[in-house]
Parts: C-alpha cells; sequence; structure tokens
C-alpha cells in the first residue's frame, strides 16, 4: 500500500511535466493549425538556458527562472511564429510539418554547438534539493510536490486566460474560423503569436522541470516531447481538460510500470525477447493505440490546394540522368581521397533512403517520420539472413521489410495527415526501443551487414563500394520513376491531391497507401542492406530520421533529383566540419536553417536548379557545347595540366555556373555577351588555373570556395545577361515587326490572346 | 425500383439538423434535379449518397441494395460518381490523367479510347496535356465531369456543374446531359442555375431547412407555393 502510494506520486508528478508540455502543443495546434514537433526541443534548450544562468552564472534562481521563462522563452516563441510559422498558411501539411523538424534539427544543433555533450558540467540541481515533507508516512521532495504545483497552476491560467481574457476568447474564435475572426476585424496572427509565446513557455517550464527529475541531457529531454504527443493525442489535439487527464494516466501507467516490473513474477522475456526496452517504449505504445483508437478520419473535400507541382519524368530525362551519375562517380572515384570516397559513400546511403520517401511523401503526400527504421531493418535482414549477402539474400531482404512495413503500417493507415506521421514516429521509437536491443537483432551493439556480392565483380575497395552505390541509387531512381510513370504512381498523386475524389472515383485508400509504404519501406531496406560495413542501432534511431526527412523536403521529395540532392547534401554535411572547428559548429544547425526557409520554395531545390537547366536543354547544339566543355576540363585533369581539386572545382563552376546562362548568352545583345563572357571566363580561369589541392587545406573550405565562385560568377553573368533589353517582351503587338517571329514569340502571343493557357 | 432510393435520410451536426428525414429517388435515363437555397442540405446529402458523410439515420439504396454503409470506393464500383461543387482535381496530374486515372480505376477495356472519347464529348481535347491544377474554373468543372463519366457510372452526382461556366458552355453542358440521360444514364443535378435546371431535368426535387418541399416537373415546380415562398420569401 505504502509502495503503491510512493508510486501513485511519482507517476502524477511525472504526469504533471507530460501535462505542461502537451498542453503547449494543443495551445500552438489550435491557434495555427501546426504540429510543432520541436515542442520538446524548446524545452531542452529552455532547460539548457536555465542551468547556464542559475547554476553557471550563479544567478539568483527566481531570476533564473523569470529570465528563461517570461522573457526567453516567450520571445522564442514569438520570433518563430513571426518569421518562421507564418508563411505556411497555404503549404502542404508535409511542408508545414518539415518545417519544425528543421527547427527541431537547429536546436538540437544549437544546444550540442553551445554546450558540446563532452564537457563536464556542474550538475542541475532540483528545486530545493534534498528537501522533502512527508505525506501519509512517505517523503516526497520538494521538487515533486512543486512540479505537481506547477501543472495545477497552468491548468489553472490557461483556464482563466482561454475563458476570461479579451485574448482568450479572441483564440477560440481563431480555432473556429481564422477567416471569420479576421473579416470580424480579430487579428489572427497576433493570437498565433501570442499562442506561441505561451506555447513556448510552457514547454521551457516542462523542460526545467523535467532536467532536475532526470538529468541535463539533450535526447531525453527532446524525446520528452513523443511522451506528449500521446497526452495531446488523448486530448484530441484540442481539448485540454482531457490532455491533463491523457498526462496524468500516462504518467501513473509508468510509474506503476515501474513498480511491477520489479517484482520476481513479472516476466523480463517474453518467446525468447529481452522486455527491458518496454518501459521506456510506453508512452509511444499508448501514443499508439491513442491514434488508432481515433475515428476514422473523414473525407475532406478543400482541403489545402497544393502549391508544389511535378512533372512526370520523362524516361529519356531519367536514364540519361543515370547514366550520367554512374559515369560522373566511376570518373571522380578515383581522384578522391579514401576519406572523402567514405563520405560520399555515406551520401549515396542516405540519398537511398531519402529517395524511399519519394513515392511515399513525394507522390502519395503520406508522412513518414520512420525511414531509417526501415533501412535499420534491412541492415539486420542483410545481416542474419543465410547467402553472407549476395544478389538473392538482398532480394529477400527487401521483400521481407518491405511486407513487414505494410504489416505494420496498415493498422495505421486509416489515419492521415499529422496522425499519419505521428504513429510513424510513434514505430520508429517502438521499434528501436524494443525490436533493435534485443539479442536477436544488434547482439553486441552493432552487426556487420555484409557487402554485396555480385558475380565475377569483387567490391572490396570504398571505390567499388561507392561506384556499387550510385549504381544501386541510379537503379532504385529508375524504379522510382517507372512507378511514376505508370497506373499506381498516378494513383499515389491522385491520393495526394484529393483523397475525396479518388475514393468517390473507386480507389481504396487504404491499399494505395499500402502499396506506398511498401515500396518505401523496400527501398529503405535496400539503403540498409546495401550498408557493407559494421551499423550500430544508434544509426536508425528516430531523432536520425528526422533530417533525412527534413533533407528530402528540402531537395525536393518530389523528384529523384530532389532525393540525390538531399541526401548528398546531408552527408556532405560532414564535409563541411572539415573546416575549422567553429565552422564544425555551423554545419550542425546547418540542415535546421536550411529547412526553416523551406516555407519559400515548398518544392525543393532540385526543382529550382532544374528549372535553371530547363533552357538549355531545349537546344542540343548547347548541351554539345556544354558536354565538350565538361570533357575538355577532364581531358586537362587527365593530362595532368591542372590537378583533380581544380578539376572539381572547375568542372562544378562550368557545369552550375555556365552551363544555364549558355542560352541567355547565345540570346544576349552583342555587348553584354562580351562582359558576361568575359566574367565567366575569369571565373572559370580562377577555377582551373589555381591549384586548389594545395591552396586550401581543407575539403570543407573548398567547398565553400566552390559555392562562392558558382553564386559570384554564375549569379553575375545572369544579372548580365538578364538586363539585356528585350524588344519582343514588351509588347506581342510589336513581335514581328522588327525582327522574326521566334518560338518565344509565338508563346507570347497566344498566352496574351488567351489561346493557350 | 429506382437507381437510387434515399429513405429518410437524417443528417444532425451537433444541435443544427442540416438534412431532416428526406426520401429521394432518381431513375435510369432521366436528370432528376435538386434544388435549393443555399444551406438547404444539398451538398450534405450528396455525401451521404457518395459516402463522405455517415447520415444520423436513414438508408440509401442502389438497385435495391442497401448501401449505407459501404465506402465510398465501394459505392463508385457499383457504378456511383460524383463531382465536387469545390473542386477536387488532381489538380498535379494532367487533363488527361485525371480523366486516365477514373478510367484505370473502373478498369475499363480501352483506357486511352475512353479517355480520347470522354475528353472530346466535354471538348477539352486541347487541353489534354495541362496541368489541372492551371485551369479556368468552367474547364476544370468539365474536368470534373469527364473523369467522372469515367468510371462508367449508372449514376452521375452532379454537384452545381454550372457555377463558373459561361453562357456557352452551360449550354453545351445542358445538351451533355440530356445526351447522357439518352444514353440511359441517371444524373442527380444540384444546381443554382434555374435556366438551366428547368430545362435539362425530368423531375425536381426541392430542398428548403433539410426538408424536401416539393417534387415534381419543371412546370409544376415553377407553380409551386411552398417553393415560390423559399425561394423569395414571399407569403
Amino acid at each position: 500500500m505504502q509502495e503503491l502510494l510512493t508510486f501513485t506520486i511519482i507517476g502524477l508528478s511525472t504526469g504533471a511535466i507530460y501535462a505542461v508540455v502537451a498542453s503547449g502543443l494543443v495551445v500552438t495546434y489550435t491557434t495555427s493549425g501546426i504540429f510543432n514537433l520541436a515542442h520538446g526541443a524548446t524545452g531542452m534548450l529552455s532547460a539548457f538556458t536555465y542551468w547556464q544562468l542559475r547554476f553557471d552564472w550563479d544567478l539568483p534562481a527566481p531570476l533564473a527562472l523569470f529570465i528563461t521563462l517570461f522573457v526567453l522563452c516567450p520571445l522564442f516563441g514569438i520570433v518563430t511564429e513571426r518569421f518562421v510559422m507564418r508563411g505556411l498558411q497555404g503549404t502542404t501539411e508535409v511542408v508545414r510539418l518539415s518545417v519544425t523538424v528543421a527547427l527541431f534539427a537547429f536546436m538540437i544543433g544549437l544546444a550540442n554547438w553551445i554546450w558540446p555533450n563532452d564537457a563536464s558540467r556542474e550538475a542541475f540541481l532540483k528545486f530545493y534539493e534534498g528537501n522533502s515533507i512527508s505525506i501519509g508516512g512517505f517523503n516526497v521532495s520538494w521538487h515533486r510536490l512543486i512540479t505537481f504545483g506547477c501543472a495545477v497552476v497552468v491548468a489553472i491560467i490557461l483556464r482563466i486566460v482561454l475563458y476570461k481574457t479579451r485574448m482568450g476568447v479572441a483564440m477560440r474564435a481563431v480555432v473556429d474560423d481564422r477567416n471569420l475572426t479576421e473579416l470580424n476585424g480579430g487579428r489572427p496572427d497576433r493570437v498565433s503569436m501570442f499562442a506561441w509565446g505561451i506555447s513556448a513557455s510552457l514547454a521551457g517550464l516542462a523542460g526545467i522541470l523535467l532536467a532536475g527529475d532526470q538529468q541535463l541531457n539533450i535526447e531525453p529531454l527532446v524525446l520528452l516531447v513523443i511522451n506528449a504527443y500521446a497526452a495531446a493525442i488523448i486530448g484530441r489535439l484540442k481539448s485540454l481538460p482531457l490532455t491533463f487527464l491523457g498526462a496524468g494516466l500516462l504518467g501513473l501507467l509508468d510509474a506503476y510500470y515501474l513498480m511491477v516490473s520489479d517484482e520476481s513474477w513479472f516476466p523480463q522475456t517474453a518467446f525468447g525477447f529481452s522486455l527491458s526496452g518496454v518501459r521506456s517504449a510506453l508512452p509511444t505504445i499508448v501514443l499508439f493505440i491513442a491514434l488508432l483508437a481515433r475515428p476514422q478520419s473523414r473525407l475532406r473535400v478543400g482541403t489545402t490546394k497544393l502549391r508544389e507541382e511535378n512533372r512526370v519524368p520523362e524516361w529519356r530525362t531519367a536514364i540519361m540522368g543515370a547514366v550520367a551519375l554512374v559515369v560522373v562517380v566511376v570518373g571522380i572515384s578515383g581522384m578522391l581521397t579514401r576519406s572523402n570516397t567514405l563520405l560520399l559513400l555515406n551520401g549515396f546511403t542516405f540519398a537511398m533512403v531519402t529517395l524511399s520517401l519519394v513515392p511515399l511523401t513525394g507522390y502519395a503526400g503520406q508522412m513518414s517520420l520512420a525511414p531509417l527504421t526501415f533501412a535499420g531493418l534491412g541492415a539486420i535482414a542483410m545481416s542474419k539472413l543465410p547467402g553472407d549477402g549476395n544478389l538473392v539474400t538482398l532480394v529477400v531482404a527487401i521483400a521481407i521489410v518491405a511486407i513487414v512495413g505494410a504489416i505494420v503500417a496498415l493498422p495505421a493507415l486509416r489515419l492521415s495527415g499529422i496522425y499519419l506521421a505521428l504513429a510513424t514516429a510513434a514505430f520508429a521509437v517502438m521499434v528501436s526501443k524494443i525490436v533493435f536491443n534485443q539479442r536477436q537483432t544488434f547482439q553486441t551493439g552493432n552487426i556487420t551487414v555484409p557487402v554485396l556480392r555480385i558475380p565475377f565483380v569483387t567490391i572490396d575497395t570504398p571505390r567499388a563500394r561507392l561506384i556499387l552505390a550510385s549504381v544501386c541509387f541510379a537503379i532504385l531512381g529508375l524504379i522510382v520513376v517507372a512507378v511514376r510513370r505508370s497506373r499506381l504512381g498516378r494513383r499515389l498523386v491522385a491520393l495526394k491531391d484529393s483523397p475525396a475524389a479518388a475514393a468517390t472515383l473507386g480507389m481504396s485508400l487504404t491499399r494505395t497507401k499500402l502499396a506506398a509504404f511498401a515500396i518505401s519501406a523496400g527501398i529503405a531496406a535496400c539503403a540498409g542492406a546495401l550498408a557493407g560495413d559494421k551499423v550500430s542501432p544508434q544509426q536508425y534511431e528516430f531523432t536520425q530520421s528526422l533530417p533525412i526527412v527534413l533533407l528530402a523536403v528540402v531537395g525536393g521529395v518530389g523528384s529523384v533529383a530532389g532525393a540525390l540532392f538531399g541526401g548528398l547534401l546531408l552527408g556532405g554535411n560532414s564535409v563541411l566540419a572539415t573546416i575549422v572547428p567553429t565552422v564544425k559548429n555551423l554545419t550542425k544547425i546547418g540542415p535546421g536553417t536550411v529547412g526553416i526557409t523551406l516555407g519559400r520554395n515548398p518544392q525543393g531545390a532540385a526543382a529550382q536548379i532544374g528549372d535553371s537547366f530547363r533552357p538549355l536543354i531545349e537546344q542540343p547544339r548547347l548541351i554539345a557545347v556544354s558536354a565538350a566543355g565538361a570533357f575538355g576540363i577532364w581531358a586537362l585533369d587527365a593530362t595532368d595540366v591542372i590537378s583533380h581539386w581544380s578539376f572539381f572545382v572547375a568542372s562544378v563552376v562550368w557545369i552550375l555556373a555556365v552551363s544555364p546562362n549558355l542560352p541567355a548568352l547565345t540570346a544576349a545583345a552583342p555587348g553584354r555577351r562580351v562582359m558576361a563572357g568575359a566574367w565567366l571566363t575569369v571565373g572559370l580561369v580562377i577555377a582551373a588555373g589555381v591549384d586548389w589541392s594545395t591552396a586550401l587545406d581543407a575539403t570543407g573550405k573548398r567547398i565553400i570556395l566552390i559555392i562562392g565562385l558558382v553564386a559570384l560568377f554564375g549569379v553575375g553573368a545572369q544579372r548580365v545577361v538578364e538586363n539585356s533589353p528585350r524588344v519582343h517582351s514588351a509588347s506581342p503587338d510589336l513581335a514581328g515587326l522588327d525582327t522574326n517571329f521566334s518560338r518565344e514569340d509565338i508563346e507570347l502571343a497566344e498566352q496574351k490572346i488567351g489561346v493557350v493557357l | 425500383m429506382s437507381l437510387l432510393e434515399v429513405r429518410g435520410v437524417m443528417v444532425r451536426f451537433g444541435g443544427v439538423m442540416a438534412v431532416g428525414g428526406v426520401d429521394l429517388d432518381a431513375e435510369v435515363g432521366q436528370v432528376t434535379g435538386l434544388i435549393g437555397p443555399n444551406g438547404a442540405g444539398k451538398t450534405t446529402l450528396f455525401n451521404v449518397i457518395s459516402g463522405m458523410q455517415e447520415p444520423t439515420a436513414g438508408q440509401v439504396f442502389v438497385s435495391g441494395v442497401d448501401i449505407t454503409r459501404e465506402a465510398p470506393h465501394r459505392r463508385a464500383k457499383r457504378g456511383l460518381a460524383r463531382t465536387f461543387q469545390r473542386l477536387e482535381l488532381f489538380s498535379s496530374l494532367t487533363v488527361r490523367d485525371n480523366v486516365r486515372v477514373a478510367a484505370e480505376l473502373a478498369a475499363v477495356p480501352d483506357v486511352d479510347g475512353t479517355v480520347d472519347t470522354l475528353l472530346d464529348k466535354v471538348g477539352l481535347s486541347h487541353l489534354a496535356a495541362s496541368a489541372a491544377g492551371d485551369l479556368p474554373t468552367g474547364s476544370a468543372r468539365l474536368v470534373e465531369i469527364a473523369r467522372a463519366l469515367a468510371t462508367m457510372p449508372r449514376l452521375l452526382l452532379l454537384d452545381e456543374p454550372a457555377s463558373g461556366l459561361d453562357d456557352s458552355e452551360t449550354e453545351r453542358l445542358g445538351g451533355l446531359l440530356r445526351e447522357l440521360a439518352a444514353d440511359g444514364l441517371g444524373v442527380l443535378l444540384v444546381e443554382h442555375d434555374m435556366d438551366l435546371v428547368m430545362h435539362v431535368c425530368d423531375r425536381i426535387h426541392v430542398l428548403d431547412l433539410g426538408n424536401i418541399i416539393a417534387i415534381g416537373t419543371p412546370n409544376e415546380i415553377q407553380h409551386d407555393d411552398a417553393v415560390l415562398q423559399a425561394y423569395l420569401g414571399t407569403s
């Protein structure tokens, strides 16, 4: 009885923390429609800030608390709303969610930078450390009482704010109908800002309380939010009382499980599998169940109309791209140092995992936060199955994981949008807590995945593995293109664009989603199975999946090129870390930073780059010029006139800065043509003429140099040629009078007259 | 036995009775009109028939089979197809692929031929390669109709197909509807354009505040006191 009371108190105080976090989630979701995955990270950052003020700089606790919770947190929330979230009105759920993932990655990076994991820090003390009072014969620490008290106070304050104040009424009005509120003179933006401010403070409070309860570490504090997801979902993302109830139940469940798991009768294993991870997975299990208990999501009409648009990939372009990729990799792999080869190899592995999101997220619009989980399962299957990594083993491993993916996804498929994303998050955490810690999977912490064995080919060097990875990516990419061009591909896109229309036309949404999940799981499994190295379960954790999802969307999840771009960007991130320590820290916040700007370019970077090449591709003569130039630069390298690095720098400048400008150059007025041409030539001479392998000492610096050169000369030349006056652009009436009709003129005229769209 | 029989369908949203015990029939080879002032419950009734909204009470039969609890995609297999008042095109697909998806879902024998015929029928062949998201409303509505027809339906539910169409397009639509009915298709039409409704419908149901207040031929409806009152508010 005594013990039960003890654990009840522990449970309620844990539940109190969950309640505070979850209420913050609910407040922002209801007022801005954005489910803030970074909510826990805000709490983490706030706990570290408090530690800094209170224990490192020795401010008195009340002052430190005040600064953290009532100044910095609200400020952070407001800035986030104003500069990041506000631009997201009218974007898709995938983009909205990705931006919070970006924020999440940004904050983790920031915390890692300012408070490195390895530094020893003074202890984070509980409030009134060591003090306790006796309740019913049991000692309860003041910290627990304060925690519990905080939850009660938060509940009361939220109730008063929402129901008794003007702002609260406005907040509830925004929840009901944002547009109507605006028409009636309400200011939804300001209301959202206020909500984000409150929410950040709530996260901050929870973070500080939790850090005292457990310890000051990034990971557990961040994952706190997953536990809060469960409570928020129990509250159906709108009811605060239900959220508090859910949080309480969650806390109690955890405490009671802890209580009974020590008993001798409690099983430590089931069917030969260890149950040690179950406790830490409890909140996610509850989350999963709570999600499944949701009523079937209704088919809605008039949901966000999508801004993104992706063309159906042409076979010709796809095959040319695949061949070019492999040729380029074969070409440059001979020039790379071993460490750079491994980095690029890593990039390709990421690219394959990212590719797994193209059919699922890009085509079908279904968000998965668990791509690496399937990669992990693929790696396990490849290492455990007989055959020592031959092709049959690979195919079987992919098939098994695809089937597992489909089966596991099955119950979650009646969900959509954010609920589906959360279910995949829950799945990812459950698998890493319960499956990856088994003796049967990652027995000693890591396993060796055999290198793929192909008849008559030996793959034993990093270079060979890199080429293999590029070939595999090319093949998988072509498969994805084939999917998009197929009947299934059209169904996937239909599912994304209008589930309601798709269903009323006779499409089983569940079956289509199932296919998307199976394909996606299969591709991710392939990436995992091709690891060809020692792998550890940490590589496949939920938090590692988030940057992949993020960069997939940044690169452009609607296309294979976008996946390649995103994956290489993620792999290349560690290249930048070679420069100097400060820049190394910058790279930690890199992925997050690029993602935060996503709202402005929802189609992804690859689409943007692709667009700049479109005029070039339409002119075979100029493609030939471009190819000849690239070959010329390669010839300079092959004859040892320039170094490998100079070749690389010059090639990138040629391909990214010169080639896209060729069509505009040929069309520009002579004076401008000469100017722009000269400018580009200077750029090329600098790129090829300087021996960058000695001029700069780190790969990262050279990458930055390349980006700088491309930007300086490419954009510079573009500015020059685009300023040239084009006679016919002013009025279609003039076209044909002073010059002959060009194709452009005809198109323009047709547009103006309205004969085509 | 009618093609579509709606019996006592009631939909309640919280305290609001959106549809209150409606009976409605649509016949093979006829255009059945469903009119009524804004908020009368027309779209809600459409949602119940197409399976997007579960009714609080009542039943829906297609050719005598009770489909009240069936999922939308199963109803499509029974020959139900609909368009949407707020457009629901697959905006990132081309016009052609919009129609093609539907034809493929219905497993028609000659997908390409069917798509060509339908695009021609609604007069959109020249736009086949455009992205559906770029179309003006009028053309988009026609794509929705072509897409619904591609599932080879027996009953076509049209939710305000003429809104956004200009006069000549509307006239063409009217002709198309008559043609479809002549081919043996049942059409249930929700529309505000009274000219069109009166011209193409065989029978008209008038819905007001969730209840059917009149049923009859266009001529009867035009002279019905209850209808005039609902529309004009005269007493």
